[in-house]
């Protein structure tokens, strides 16, 4: 084991779950949120030609997908700095 | 230039290009077959997982299909792209440190069972064959139009092709391959977009057009073709559901899952160095793939409009004749995969939504993609660069999927199980013939295929849902699932699924031996079969949860493999180079 103490694991493995459920939010949220569950209510916004339910469904919540994996990945590569567990060191 | 001889060169130049990677780094020792030996920088990884990923069913098909559900295609929107948060969160980076080559290698170690690896072979094996014949069906209808012959006739050759390419490679030869096809159909796919957005709306950038007025007037593209197909009686473009809302939810639930869980996408994350290139890998496949799949939306939307708009010409008095269709539309008709017939006998192509009056009785909406620069006009060689894209994505993909089948079939079955003293000669031969078989067994099978290329694509991802995902899952995040609990679970996910595609879809999908008929009437809560596998994931999760609680904890070495895996230092195995 890698790290200092069984203390530190633990806290590092729970900062991890903490991040990885924000972030399933946010990906819930755009794709069956505003995309399929929301959908009607939000087509009666118009983003240009858009109605906003239909563009989230065809096009923000791909764009949303990816912020959300290098915002991860970013996240997470500091989180391991913090733990001392990065695979650099 | 003659259209023919054109793609002729255009495509055999680019298979000229793959043939010559593929020598050129022929692999060696088994290490190089299956995972290109570890060393693969996750941006190059990402390209080649994203060329892996994108088959037939999104680059011919997955366009196509949305044409015509319109808002209700969404669901491969999302579902084929939020699948990878799902992998560059929850599994690629776990598995990647755990370090071995296959999927039911971990799955056979963290359950401590050779059973339960067995069971992982198998289901790996038919979802991935199901995947294959969707990509067959692609091929086939590629190469039909490509050599103007039947589409029987070009699964044939199609076939034939995969066998010569995927046998002979490897993985190393298929990564680095792999990069070239992502160009290939990246450009392929988005340079006729670019011209038919910048024709139809005056901007360039699909994406946007698909938002924008129409050139010259007003009105938004979306409106207008609202409009346009309303009043020809077809559902309404931008609000029509695909069946209603929890199919919807449950078939988008099905894809993304699925993704998440198919081997052959899985394995492309034991080829980077580190576990963080794992999750930044992830990434940047999804930013080659998000590169097509907005672009797709537009294609969908622009292709339906221009098709309407050729057969009933917004300022002409009537319909087009049938003597004078253009050229694109004869050699349709030659594939078998267009049919008009004359039902009030004028001469003229009716197009609409009543099947009494409707005369364009058969469009595959498969041909969609294909046809699309010849609909809207574009030149010569962007017709000929769209039939190379469309042969590249569904290459790449068949040769990943046949590598995830050898593998198990000659790694995980014979070497780990039934021979394990089977020398490395042996075991790549053993993999070869695998390949051989899968291809054979899936072509025949895409003489009939079970639905659209995507359709039958979303099958084999909600086969994958609803046995790998979950077990891999409860494997990483949860210490007490033990081996009873695994085995049972997959068991009763695919089997579930498996079942309830059977009984609509025919057994192995031969639709005369499907015992319900496959309506909405007889579907379970309205979910259509294509979109069960979430609830084949949910039935997995809940026996493996049950079983595991009535049955002994996993033993102390395996609750410490579980803890070994969830941190990043010290990464094994694959990663010397």
């Amino acid at each position: 084991m890698a790290f200092k103490s069984k203390e530190m694991a633990q806290a590092y493995w729970r900062e991890n779950l903490r991040l990885m459920l924000w972030l399933s939010v946010v990906w819930f949220v755009v794709s069956y949120g505003c995309g399929i569950l929301f959908v009607e209510e939000l087509n009666t916004i118009r983003l240009g030609g858009f109605k906003l339910g239909f563009w989230f469904a065809q096009q923000g919540s791909i764009y949303t997908f990816v912020a959300l994996t290098f915002f991860y990945a970013k996240k997470m590569g500091d989180l391991d700095r913090k733990y001392g567990v990065d695979d650099d060191a | 230039m003659e259209l023919q001889t054109l793609t002729y060169i255009v495509v055999g130049f680019t298979f000229a290009i793959y043939i010559g990677i593929a020598i050129w780094a022929r692999a060696g020792s088994t290490k190089d077959f299956y995972v290109a030996g570890g060393g693969v920088h996750p941006v190059a990884n990402g390209m080649a997982t994203a060329a892996d990923w994108m088959s037939a069913a999104s680059f011919i098909s997955m366009a196509g299909l949305i044409a015509y559900m319109g808002y209700g295609g969404s669901v491969f929107l999302m579902g084929w792209t939020g699948g990878f948060v799902l992998l560059a969160m929850f599994l690629a980076p776990y598995l990647r440190k755990y370090g071995k080559f296959t999927v039911p290698e971990f799955i056979g170690d963290r359950f401590y069972s050779r059973t339960a690896r067995i069971v992982a072979v198998v289901c790996l094996i038919i979802c991935s064959v199901t995947y294959v014949i969707g990509q067959m069906k692609g091929v086939g209808v590629a190469f039909s139009r490509f050599l103007e012959v039947s589409y029987e006739t070009g699964l044939l050759v199609g076939m034939a092709i995969v066998f010569v390419y995927a046998v002979v490679g490897g993985m190393k030869g298929i990564t680095y391959t792999q990069i070239a096809q992502y160009c290939v159909l990246i450009l392929a796919y988005t340079i006729p977009a670019v011209f038919i957005s910048f024709n139809l709306t005056g901007n360039p950038f699909p994406q946007l057009g698909l938002g924008s007025t129409i050139s010259g007037s007003d009105v938004y593209l979306l409106d207008r073709l609202d409009q346009v197909i309303t009043e020809l009686g077809f559902a309404d473009y931008s609000n029509n559901t695909r069946l209603s809302t929890l199919n919807m939810f449950v078939y988008t639930l099905s894809l993304m899952i699925g993704t998440a869980g198919l081997p052959h996408v899985i394995i492309r994350f034991f080829t980077v160095p580190k576990v963080k290139d794992a999750r930044t890998s992830a990434g940047w496949a999804l930013v080659f793939i998000a590169i097509l799949y907005t672009t797709a939306p537009a294609v969908a939307a622009m292709a339906r409009l221009n098709l309407h708009d050729t057969i009933a010409p917004a300022n002409a008095e009537q319909n087009l004749a049938y003597d004078e269709r253009p050229q694109w539309f004869k050699n349709w008709e030659k594939t078998g995969l267009l049919e008009f017939e004359d039902k009030n006998g004028d001469g003229r192509i009716q197009y609409t939504a009543d099947a009494q009056t409707n005369e364009m009785v058969k469009i595959d909406r498969d041909i969609m993609v294909l046809a699309n620069p010849e609909i809207a006009k574009l030149p010569n060689w962007v017709i000929a660069l769209v039939a190379a894209g469309g042969l590249a994505a569904a290459l790449s993909t068949a040769a990943g999927l046949l590598l995830a089948i050898a593998s198990a079939i000659s790694h995980d079955l014979l070497k780990g199980v039934l021979m394990p003293d089977i020398t490395e000669k042996a075991e790549l031969r053993a993999s070869r013939i695998a390949m051989a078989g899968a291809i054979g067994f899936a072509g025949y099978l895409g003489f009939n295929p079970p639905d659209f290329a995507a359709g039958t694509v979303a099958l084999a991802f909600g086969l994958a849902a609803s046995s790998i995902f979950p077990v891999l899952m409860m494997g990483i995040f949860n210490r007490r699932i033990n081996k009873e609990g695994a085995i049972a679970g997959m068991i009763a996910g695919i089997s579930v699924t498996l079942f309830y595609v059977f009984q609509h879809k025919g057994i192995m999908f031969v639709a005369s031996t499907a015992f319900l008929g496959d309506m909405p009437e007889n579907w379970f809560l309205g979910i259509e079969p294509n979109a069960f596998g979430a609830v084949g994931a949910l039935v997995n999760f809940a026996v493996a949860f049950a079983v595991s609680a009535a049955t002994k904890a996993p033993p102390v070495e395996v609750q410490e493999l579980v803890e070994h895996i969830r941190v990043p230092v010290g990464v094994s195995a694959a990663q010397d180079h």
